[in-house]
Formats: structure tokens, C-alpha cells, sequence
């Protein structure tokens, strides 16, 4: 499964790829991208339950950076 | 400018005053010496909380989250540092200095992402449907195949259809770079994304908006920056590595000296504090995707859509280039380049051949009814029998009129004349007598000579054609366009043959590209080092299988590619040469005590600020 999601106030470059790598050590993630530029995430997983997935994308997307919103919703 | 980046231009220009003041202010003229050191140490810090609260708090909160070494640690440590060494007018005019850049650097990326994202703007907003004896306006995301759509003048259209009433111009420069209005009437096919110049269009759907042209690019390049070309991997890699190691070598600078070589403390410490400044990697970070994103959206401006940064990558290195020859370099549509009749006249001898094809829907039969321009009278045709391989025998104004090749006059005992052009001979006889024969071939497209003669400027050593077509008419169009090598009657799994051996014999770091038209050149496609697909709305599989996909039918499209990619890759090893220069020539200076704090934040963020718009340059 590959799903798109967009963020809000990711303002810098060097958060988005310390994202990224947090992201793709996230068990159940086969692929990560954080795109500074169009200001979304692709996140690719094999997981059944991918709320409880993005539950820990949010965790670590705000670990590296506060300020920068993960829109994604249930 | 955003609400957030006007809170932060107030608190630089609030603490900018307190900072003039507290320099100019005389403050020894109106208090006792002691007083007056306190004051302006109190008004300078001040200042200092003011424009470094948030990087503080950053800092604060950043490193309880676990991210050590980050840009506002590195800044709070710098400036704190210098504080500590009572050097309060220092600490400000780095923080000062640090936000203005920042400031800038912000605006920069923020335009920049504006402007491109501007330019991809294809996305239509609402869809004109007709439904029963209204105009609804919708999303066009809910119209559903089948339905008709308005198209008025100066709109963009929504979704990918057939014009069923209405005539006009369409603009579809978004779509690909061409520049003059395409006309378009009744049944012609149009693609969402283009724009409606000045007639009222009726449309039918034929997809749905996912799968629209329009959807399809946009989704093609905003994707494009998640496949990363090799340059910024190394900057990734490399910022991982540089800030570390830029910061343990502080802590050495600042502890070793002293320790050991009887040094200062406040020296190394102040020297140390700007190795900090200088240790985060942002220029590098930010400016190298945007090159590449500038290029990928300057590229799709004009017609030419890159999956990739790596694909980029590649075709800036690109060294062999293989067409393959039909509907790539020639038009791939047949038309009759030279009657030669016997007995009858020339004209004569077509109208009889188009009649006599007149029911036909064969490439061939189409050709020679387009070269008649005249209209068919099909009431002339009494008896027609197509004979697959052969060609066809009809009657026509009461007369046998045979249209085929040697074949088909060998069956039925008729003698033809040879003919010395390439292509494909259709002869003709009429009531059992030779009446000659007309030369159907594939042309060449106008711009392929100057594609073949762009590349070769452009440092394109070897230039190869592959064609299933024979070895006379291949050789035929390689010398009139002056391609090296031709490798002529291949089937499909040859051509993959043929360049896994052309790629055995690049160098690796030449790279290999295939240019084709799509359908039955997938595989190749995907083999070669970067795969363009020439005129490619509306097919999917070249989509698919291509890297580049070219939405014009022009091959020297190709070498404006390449002049594309050439260009971002100079423009991304300018900054990180730059960006990289900079900030080892501070580090070293800095070693030696020459640099100072201004320098360093100067190598930061200046540096970024730089870099960027050097970036932009990229667009164009």
C-alpha cells in the first residue's frame, strides 16, 4: 500500500530528511519520502493497520520537528 | 510573506533598535561607571532574548525530543558562549545576523516553491457539466464518463474528451511548450490541461479525471523529486557526516589548546564557537532538491516530463543516444511520396487506385485516399474484394481496377515495372493492363535533422538508429540524417539485444538513452539507462515503461532535455562547490584565529541564501 500525505509548516530541509530516515526505521514501512518541496510524505507499508501506523509517523515526524503538522486523518 | 515570517520581521527590527541604541547611547555621560556597564549589558541582553528566545526554546525542546545537533543548539551554544565571554554585543548581532538570514532563506524557499508550483498549475477547478436541461458546475473529480461538458472561451479544460459541437483554438502550451494554437472541430480528440482560446466547445468525457492527461502529469511530476538522483543521496550522507564531526573537532579546539599548549581559553573557546556556527549543513541541504525541482518544473513547461532527479542525473551523461525509427525520427503515418503511371495519366491512375481502395480502412488504402484530396464517390465502386497480403481488386466505373503488390499482379498474369524508390510500391492494373504504380513511404519529420545535429553539438558521441524496417530504407533515412549506425530488420527482442550489446560497450560513467514512441518499445524502454517516450498523451504503457516522457512528437525535444539537465547538474555542483568552499575556508580561517562570528553566520545562512537563488536558475 502507497499513500500520499501532506504536511503543513515543514520549513527545513535538513528536518525532512532526518524525517525521512526516522520513517523508513519504522517497522512495517517498506519505503519513505518526505518532500520538502511539495511539502507531503509517501509512505509505503505492508501493514494491515495503517492508523496505528501513522499514530507512529505523527511520533516521530514530531520528535524531529515540532512546528511541521502531519494532515492526516482516521 | 506569511503571518508567522511578519511576527519574526518585528522582533528582528525591535531587537535591531535596542541593539543601535544600546551601541550609540552614551551611557557613561549619564551614570557612574559601574551603572552604566550594567545597563548596557541589560539592554544587549534584552535584544538578545528578544530575536533568540525561539531559537532557545527550539534548542530547549529539540534536545529533549533527542535531536542534538541541530541548527538551534548549534546557534544557542555559539551565542551563550559568547555571552559567557562577556561579549554581549557579539551574541546579539550573531543572533540578529543568524534570524535575517534565516528570514531571507524562508522567503526564498517559499517563493521558489510558489513560483514552481505555479508553473504546474494545470489542475482545473470546476467542470461545466450539462446535466438534463441545466449547467452544473462541479468538481471535476465527480464527472463521470459519457457526460458532456461546456467548454467556454478562456477556460482550461477539465477533463480529457471528444468535441461533439463547437469549433476553436486551443492553447496548450502547459501541456507541451508548443507556443502555436492548435485549431480543433468536431471529433477531434482533446486533452484536459490545455486552454480554450475563443469558441464555446461541447465535450464528451472519455476518462475519468484519474485518469485524465492532466491528473496524469501532475501526478508524474510531483512525484518526480521522491526518486533522489545521487547528488543529493551524497548531500544527505554527507550532511549526516559533516555536522558531527565539524562539532567534535570544536570541542577539541576549544579544549585541547588550552589544555595542552598552554593556549587561552577565551581564544580557542571563541574559536570553537564558530566552527559551531558554521557545522550545520543547511545551504547544501536545501539548495540541491531545489535545483533538481527547478529543472524537473522549468523541463515540464515545456513539454518534456522527467520522472526523476536521477533520470536527470543520467541524461546529462548521456553519451550514446538510440532511436528507434518509425514514429520517432519519421512520422510513423504513410503517405504516397511519387506516382509514376503507364498509359494513363497520373491523375487518372490515383483516382482510379482511391476508388478502388475506397472501402478500405488500411494504412495504405488511407494514404492514397488522403493523396487524392478529392472526394470519393463510393457509388462508383460496384464489387470490392480485399485480399490480405495481396491488396485489393474492385470494380470501378464498370472497370477491373487491381491495386496490390507484385504478388497480386503475378496471380493474375500481369508484368510490373520495378520501381528505384524506397517504400512500399502499390501497383496498379485496369481491365488486366499495367497502369503503373504509386510509392507509398514513411517521411521524416522536419525537425530530425536538426535533432541528430543538436545532439552531436552536444557531445553526444554515437548516435544509433534501430528500425524493424528494411535494410534499403533504413540505410536511406540514417545517411540523409547522418546517424553513425543503423541496425535495420529487427524484431522487438532484437532491439533489446542490440542495446544490452551498445550498453556492454559504454563506458560507466556514459550513459545510454533510448528514444521511442511507446507501444511495442517497452521493453526496451526500461532497459535502456534513461528511456524517453516521444509523443506520448494518451498512450499508457510508453508512460509506464519511459523515464522522460517527451508530449511533443519533436525529437530535438531531446536535445533540450539534455541542455536542461547539462544545466541544473552545473548549476548543483556550483553549490555544492560553493556552499562546501565557503564553509571549509571559514573553518581553517577560523583555526587560525582569522575568522570572525560574522564570517561564520555569514557561511550559514548567507551561504543558503546564495545557494537558493542560484537555484532558481534552474527554472529557466
Amino acid at each position: 500500500m502507497k499513500k500520499v500525505i501532506k504536511l503543513k509548516d515543514l520549513d527545513c530541509a535538513n528536518c525532512a530528511a532526518k524525517m525521512e530516515n526516522n520513517i523508513k526505521k519504522i517497522p512495517g514501512v517498506t519505503d519513505a519520502s518526505v518532500n520538502f518541496m511539495m511539502q507531503k510524505m509517501t509512505i509505503e507499508t505492508d501493514t494491515d493497520d495503517f492508523d496505528a501506523l501513522m499514530q507512529e509517523v505523527i511520533k516521530v515526524c514530531s520528535k524531529v520537528e515540532p512546528d511541521c503538522e502531519v494532515l492526516y486523518k482516521k | 510573506m506569511s503571518k508567522s515570517q511578519k511576527c519574526r520581521l518585528r522582533n528582528i527590527l525591535i531587537s535591531a533598535f535596542l541593539f543601535l541604541f544600546a551601541l550609540i547611547f552614551p551611557f557613561k555621560k549619564f551614570f557612574p561607571e559601574k551603572t552604566a556597564d550594567i545597563l548596557s549589558a541589560i539592554i544587549f541582553l534584552g535584544a538578545y532574548l528578544i530575536i533568540g528566545w525561539s531559537v532557545l526554546y527550539k534548542a530547549f525542546r529539540n534536545i529533549l525530543n533527542g535531536q542534538i545537533f541541530d541548527e538551534n543548539f548549534l546557534m544557542t551554544v555559539a551565542t551563550i558562549g559568547a555571552i559567557a565571554l562577556g561579549d554581549y554585543k557579539e551574541a546579539v548581532a550573531v543572533m540578529l545576523f543568524y534570524q535575517i538570514g534565516e528570514l531571507f532563506q524562508d522567503y526564498a524557499v517559499g517563493k521558489s516553491r510558489e513560483s514552481i508550483a505555479a508553473m504546474m498549475d494545470l489542475r482545473p477547478d470546476i467542470a461545466n457539466v450539462i446535466r438534463g436541461e441545466n449547467i452544473e458546475e462541479v468538481d471535476p473529480e465527480e464527472v463521470e464518463v459519457d457526460e458532456i461538458i461546456l467548454v467556454k472561451p478562456g477556460e482550461r479544460v477539465p477533463l480529457d474528451g471528444v468535441v461533439i459541437e463547437g469549433e476553436s483554438r486551443l492553447d496548450t502550451v502547459a501541456l507541451t511548450g508548443e507556443s502555436v494554437p492548435q485549431s480543433i472541430g468536431v471529433d477531434d480528440e482533446i486533452y484536459s490541461g490545455s486552454v480554450n482560446q475563443n469558441g464555446l466547445l461541447k465535450i464528451r468525457v472519455t476518462k475519468p479525471f484519474g485518469e485524465s492527461t492532466v491528473a496524469r502529469i501532475l501526478e508524474l511530476v510531483e512525484n518526480a523529486s521522491d526518486k533522489k538522483s545521487r547528488s543529493e543521496n551524497f548531500i544527505t550522507k554527507f550532511a549526516a557526516v559533516y555536522t558531527p564531526v565539524v562539532v567534535i573537532s570544536a570541542v577539541l579546539l576549544a579544549v585541547v589548546p588550552p589544555l595542552f599548549f598552554h593556549g587561552e581559553w577565551s581564544v580557542w573557546i571563541n574559536r570553537a564557537l564558530i566552527f559551531l556556527v558554521v557545522s550545520c549543513p543547511c545551504a547544501l541541504v536545501i539548495s540541491i532538491p531545489l535545483s533538481f525541482f527547478g529543472g524537473i518544473g522549468g523541463a515540464s513547461r515545456k513539454g518534456i516530463l522527467i520522472k526523476g532527479s536521477n533520470y536527470l542525473e543520467t541524461l546529462a551523461n548521456v553519451k550514446t543516444m538510440v532511436f528507434d525509427k518509425t514514429g520517432t525520427l519519421t512520422n510513423g503515418t504513410f503517405t504516397v511520396t511519387a506516382v509514376h503511371p503507364d498509359l494513363i495519366p497520373e491523375a487518372e491512375l490515383l483516382e482510379f487506385a482511391a476508388h478502388a481502395e475506397g472501402f478500405s480502412t488500411h494504412p495504405i488504402a488511407q494514404s492514397i485516399k488522403k493523396a487524392y484530396v478529392k472526394d470519393i464517390n463510393i457509388a462508383r465502386v460496384t464489387a470490392n474484394e480485399e485480399l490480405s497480403g495481396e491488396g485489393i481488386i474492385s470494380i470501378v466505373d464498370g472497370k477491373q481496377v487491381l491495386a496490390g503488390n507484385g504478388k497480386l499482379m503475378a496471380t493474375h498474369m500481369i508484368n510490373p515495372h520495378e520501381c528505384h524508390l524506397n517504400g512500399t510500391v502499390i501497383h496498379v492494373a485496369i481491365d488486366g493492363l499495367y497502369a503503373g504504380h504509386i510509392v507509398i513511404s514513411d517521411t521524416i519529420k522536419p525537425d530530425s535533422a536538426d535533432a541528430i545535429r543538436g545532439l552531436k553539438a552536444n557531445g553526444i558521441r554515437r548516435t544509433v538508429m534501430l528500425t524493424g524496417d528494411k535494410k534499403a530504407v533504413a540505410q536511406d533515412v540514417a545517411s540523409q540524417l547522418s546517424i553513425d549506425e543503423c541496425y535495420p530488420e529487427l524484431l522487438p527482442q532484437n532491439k533489446v539485444e542490440i542495446v544490452e550489446k551498445l550498453l556492454s560497450e559504454c563506458k560507466e560513467s556514459d550513459k545510454l538513452a533510448f528514444a521511442g514512441d511507446g507501444i511495442n518499445d517497452a521493453p526496451v524502454l526500461t532497459r535502456a539507462d534513461v528511456g524517453i517516450a516521444m509523443g506520448a498523451m494518451g498512450s499508457d504503457a510508453a508512460i509506464e515503461a519511459a523515464d522522460i516522457v517527451l508530449m511533443n512528437d519533436k525529437p530535438s525535444d531531446i536535445v533540450k532535455a539534455i541542455s536542461i539537465a547539462r544545466k541544473t547538474l552545473r548549476i548543483v555542483h556550483e553549490n555544492i562547490i560553493f556552499a562546501i568552499g565557503i564553509k571549509l575556508l571559514v573553518l581553517i580561517l577560523a583555526a587560525f584565529g582569522h575568522a570572525t562570528m560574522w564570517m561564520a553566520v555569514f557561511a550559514d545562512v548567507g551561504v543558503a541564501f546564495l545557494a537558493i537563488l542560484n537555484a532558481m536558475r534552474c527554472l529557466r
